[in-house]
């Protein structure tokens, strides 16, 4: 009874908690420190519980909808609404829960490593409730089925998230960092609003099923190219694509180490709003290829660019981040791939596993992107500089920490038997039967990810002692810990990720009919 | 035509806005340009629920049937809610920005590409 109750409410909990969590957080840290630390750790362990209740429940049986204020929480359609979803809804399917799951991981493990990475700082009350507020905007985004709940929670996200990166002053670089960050969200999310007034002008609906059905049954006009072109390049900035990337390396570069870990995850909640929107809400009714080759470009821009760019860099945050920009290409290089080739015999033959790729690969770069995130985080917290050229002989005295960034390291540049060579090899497969040339494009930079983090991991850990250090404390340790944990776990066992997660996730974004039949209902309308 | 016009209103407030958040130097006065995109974004999306005659949905008393769905002013205000955020936090940065550089001039606040 409890059980089916809990069960059936979980999109509404796995979203409530964490916001309860963030507005209590400040009454509670006046009890103690320990009983907040506490407090925010079980908040998150308890959102990931419902969120892995829900991954069960959405691969036993299937997309699951959610509605809010109706008399049942399966109403999609209640009887005296006249045919339209007017009530928010959420619709899990298998890529919702699926990004869900990623990002709720992340932010444990970044709350966890936060415990002892921000304990001599102040105003941490403020710290912890931001962090879970940008818990819920990602959750939310990634949930929702309704497009201005959708912009709703895409604000709540980018307000949290700028205001973290300008948590540690640094003689206000950070807060430069962070106003730049708040000028491009702030941008985007009303470009994205001004999208949505204009398709609930055409549709008179805001739920993403009834305006896919509706635009597919009036065919496409030329405001819903407008609306298309502002959400699809307003995600895209909001994702990180090359030429509108210029925000990353300076948002990540000074927020936090665990901030800059739950950034990653952030700007996938966008780049799976960009997936949202291209397949399920414009996927029916738009040219499909075209859609599909717009972010292959971005892709393969964003690959080689990114990647060029981070060779050159002495902050080892901001290599980072130019490395994030250059992975989040391989995912647009993917799923842009299944795109392009959907509806054809194409997408069976390669079409799918590229979008698997492009998908799988999401989640093992939140986890090691994530994880290196963290370890630079660590050398940061111990030595106080994040110049490459400052460090050296961390290797000496800081071993887990090394083991870790190796972890990291060895993964993005795709090696084995870690998780970036799985989802590597099946966009590299995939994509060259597609079209070599992008294929051997996404080799090469693979390669010059391996070059740059040679660089960084000779600089950082080898060479003579210059600093003496000792190991970072437990709670940080704990905190990468389980990122690693997840990256050997798809490494070693790619069929576990791909037949739970992956497959699924994949087979949800390529079927907009049954997303929108799921929502309205059948044959009824 | 005066329907038009509303949404030509609406499209050269949103471009005075691009035009002060792209190319003024002045931090604030690329807040007042965001500010203003939003204020543009605001009004399309009253304007959207506009109906000549319908009266608000409270039954109570109602002159007449001929009514208005009030989602668009519901968005609106939600959107007016989050933009007051957005400008507090904004102009909270500018705050901080001059604390630490003594100017909001956005060619000398480039610390970051050092």
């Amino acid at each position: 009874m409890i059980w089916e109750f809990l069960a059936n409410n979980s999109p509404a909990l796995i979203i409530a908690i964490p916001l309860i969590a963030a507005f209590a957080t400040s009454l509670i840290s006046r009890v103690s420190t320990r009983a907040r630390n506490i407090w925010v750790i079980l908040a998150l362990v308890l959102t990931e519980i419902f969120v892995i209740i829900l991954l069960y429940q959405v691969f036993n049986f299937g997309t699951k909808v959610y509605v809010f204020g109706a008399s049942s929480y399966n109403l999609t359609l209640p009887p005296d609404s006249g045919g339209i979803p007017i009530r928010i809804i959420f619709v899990v399917d298998a890529m919702s829960i699926f990004m869900a799951f990623t990002a709720s991981t992340v932010a444990l493990a970044g709350v966890i490593y936060s415990i002892s990475c921000e304990n001599e700082q102040t105003g941490q009350d403020k710290y912890y409730t931001l962090l879970l507020l940008m818990t819920v905007g990602m959750l939310g985004m990634m949930l929702t089925g309704d497009l201005f709940n959708f912009f709703v929670f895409l604000e709540i996200n980018s307000l949290a998230s700028a205001a973290l990166v300008a948590y540690r002053v640094d003689r206000g670089i950070a807060v430069e960092a962070a106003f730049k960050y708040a000028i491009i969200s702030s941008l985007g999310g009303l470009m994205v609003l001004f999208a949505i007034g204009i398709l609930y002008g055409q549709y008179d609906a805001l739920n993403m099923a009834m305006v896919a059905y509706r635009m597919q049954a009036t065919g496409f006009s030329n405001l819903d190219k407008i609306a298309m072109a502002l959400l699809t390049v307003t995600l895209a900035m909001k994702a990180g694509a090359i030429p509108m990337h210029f925000w990353v390396p300076d948002g990540y570069g000074k927020a936090p180490g665990a901030i800059s870990a739950m950034l990653v995850t952030t700007t996938y909640a966008s780049l799976y709003g960009l997936f949202r929107m291209c397949f399920t809400v414009f996927g029916l009714a738009a040219n499909t290829v075209t859609l599909g080759w717009f972010l292959i470009i971005l892709g393969v821009l964003s690959m080689f660019v990114g990647v060029t760019m981070a060779l050159v860099q002495h902050d080892i945050k901001r290599l980072m981040a130019y490395h994030s920009v250059s992975q989040t290409g391989y995912m647009l290089l993917g799923v842009g791939v299944g795109l392009a080739t959907l509806g054809t015999t194409a997408f069976n033959q390669y079409g799918l596993a590229a979008m698997e790729g492009g998908i799988f690969h999401l989640i093992n770069n939140s986890m090691y992107k994530g994880l290196l995130f963290l370890t630079a985080g660590a050398i940061i917290y111990r030595i106080g500089t994040s110049d490459l050229d400052k460090m050296g002989g961390l290797g000496h005295s800081m071993k887990y920490t090394m083991i870790f960034f190796m972890i990291g390291a060895l993964a993005i540049a795709g090696i084995p038997p870690f998780n970036g060579f799985a989802s590597k090899l099946l966009i590299y497969e995939s994509v060259y039967q597609f079209n070599p040339i992008l294929s051997i494009i996404a080799m090469i930079v693979s390669i010059l990810t391996l070059a740059s983090f040679v660089k960084v991991f000779h600089s950082a850990f080898m060479g003579p002692k210059r600093y003496d250090v000792k190991e970072v404390p437990l709670p940080m340790l704990v905190g990468m810990g389980i990122l690693t944990f997840f990256i050997i776990l798809f490494g070693l066992f790619p069929n576990i990720a791909m037949q739970y997660l992956v497959t699924p996730a994949a087979t949800a974004l390529s079927d907009p009919v049954g997303y929108i039949t799921r929502v309205l209902g059948g044959g009824s309308l | 035509m005066l329907f038009n016009l509303v949404y030509i209103t609406v499209a050269i407030v949103i471009i005075i806005g691009f035009y002060a958040a792209l190319f003024k130097r002045n931090l604030i006065k690329i807040v007042i340009g965001i500010s203003l995109i939003e204020s543009g974004v605001n009004l399309f999306l009253v304007s959207l629920g506009y109906r000549e005659g319908g009266i608000a949905p409270i039954y109570t008393n109602a002159p007449s049937t001929y009514m208005v769905l009030p989602t668009p002013q519901a968005l609106t205000l939600t959107s007016i809610v989050i933009g007051v955020a957005t400008t507090a936090m904004l102009l909270s940065f500018c705050v901080v920005i001059y604390r630490y550089y003594g100017t909001l001039d956005a060619r000398k606040v480039r610390r970051l590409k050092e």
